[in-house]
């Protein structure tokens, strides 16, 4: 008999996750390649809902992937706007070269 | 239920993959693809789990979206894709550090969590699944409806005026000043002798030329 376990699915989005926060760290000049990174992280968290959705038979935790939906578009077409502007501005988009602020 | 599994496998794979290419491609455009590689892979894990609407969601926004506004801002940006990948080397230890850190904890958190059982797809007497998201969207959730809306809307209005710009030098229609042109400002009536050259016709032939 073969059924996939909840935790088969848990396991699918950790390592999910873990590669978008590895991804972080060894991309780390590459403000692009961050932004994928974390998109991968949110769809890491959209498979949770979805399964524990399933798991627990309530249709709720769709309805907060579908919000985490919203967010991620969003999130994303701010971001690449903002950088669209900076390679404007400066003509890089290195990370390290993100300094105006002297922060 | 053993094809399921075999999809299950093959689509977790599949995204696990294209998750690591996505970090480790060299070019950015190439990690753009396997982005989309793994975004359509879990909306076929989403479709084993009976989320229907959540998977064509994903592809709807995410694949034909999200992902392709990202291959336009990789293409659009003049990017020296060697230089991006300098340090790479050096941060491998720390990532890998962290991510066997993280990694660990969710295992921990999520393998002893007591959650044992196999999924099922939700189904509340044979409506679809996209029914009982709208019926559950449109009444208990529709004030958070309405604020995704919102979000969206601000975003939108955000990421216009972020990226529009205004050349100097350029000729442009602004439709507001024609509609404020009026009758009396642009045309005089000047009443004219016959014979007699008017004043306003007098150097006619000069203003021609500086027309031209």
């Amino acid at each position: 008999m073969f059924t996939i376990a909840l935790t088969h699915y848990l396991i699918v989005a950790a390592i999910l996750f873990t590669l978008g926060a590895v991804g972080i760290f060894l991309n780390r000049k590459n403000v692009i390649v961050i932004l994928m990174c974390i998109e991968l992280m949110l769809l890491a968290v959209n498979i949770n809902l979805a399964a524990f959705s399933a798991y627990h038979g309530h249709i709720v935790g769709q309805i907060f992937a579908m919000f985490i939906l919203t967010v991620a578009a969003a999130e994303a077409a701010i971001g690449l706007a903002i950088l669209v502007v900076y390679f404007r501005n400066r003509g890089s988009i290195a990370v390290e070269d993100i300094n105006m602020m002297k922060g | 239920m053993f094809i399921a599994a075999m999809f299950f496998y093959l689509f977790a794979l599949m995204v696990v993959l294209s998750g690591a290419m996505v970090v480790l491609a060299r070019n950015p455009v190439h990690a753009v693809l396997f982005l989309i590689l793994a975004f359509f892979n879990s909306a076929g894990l989403f479709i084993l789990l009976g989320a229907e609407f959540l998977a064509m969601l994903l592809v709807v926004v995410y694949v034909g979206a999200v992902a392709v506004l990202f291959l336009f801002v990789v293409m659009m940006l003049d990017i020296d894709a060697t230089a991006m990948r300098q340090g790479f080397r050096q941060n491998l230890p720390i990532g890998a550090a962290v991510g066997c850190v993280l990694m660990a904890e969710l295992l921990l958190v999520f393998l002893g969590g007591g959650h044992s059982g196999s999924v099922l797809a939700i189904g509340h007497g044979g409506a679809s699944n996209t029914t009982l998201i709208g019926r559950q969207l449109y009444t208990e959730y529709l004030l958070l409806f309405q604020l995704a809306g919102l979000i969206l809307l601000v975003a939108m209005i955000g990421a216009i005026t972020l990226t529009m710009r205004h050349r100097e030098g350029v000729k442009r229609q602004s439709i507001a000043k024609q509609n404020r042109r009026t009758r009396g400002g642009t045309i005089a009536i000047v009443s004219v002798e016959s014979g007699a050259v008017p004043d306003a016709l007098e150097d006619a032939p000069a203003a021609h030329k500086k027309l031209q």
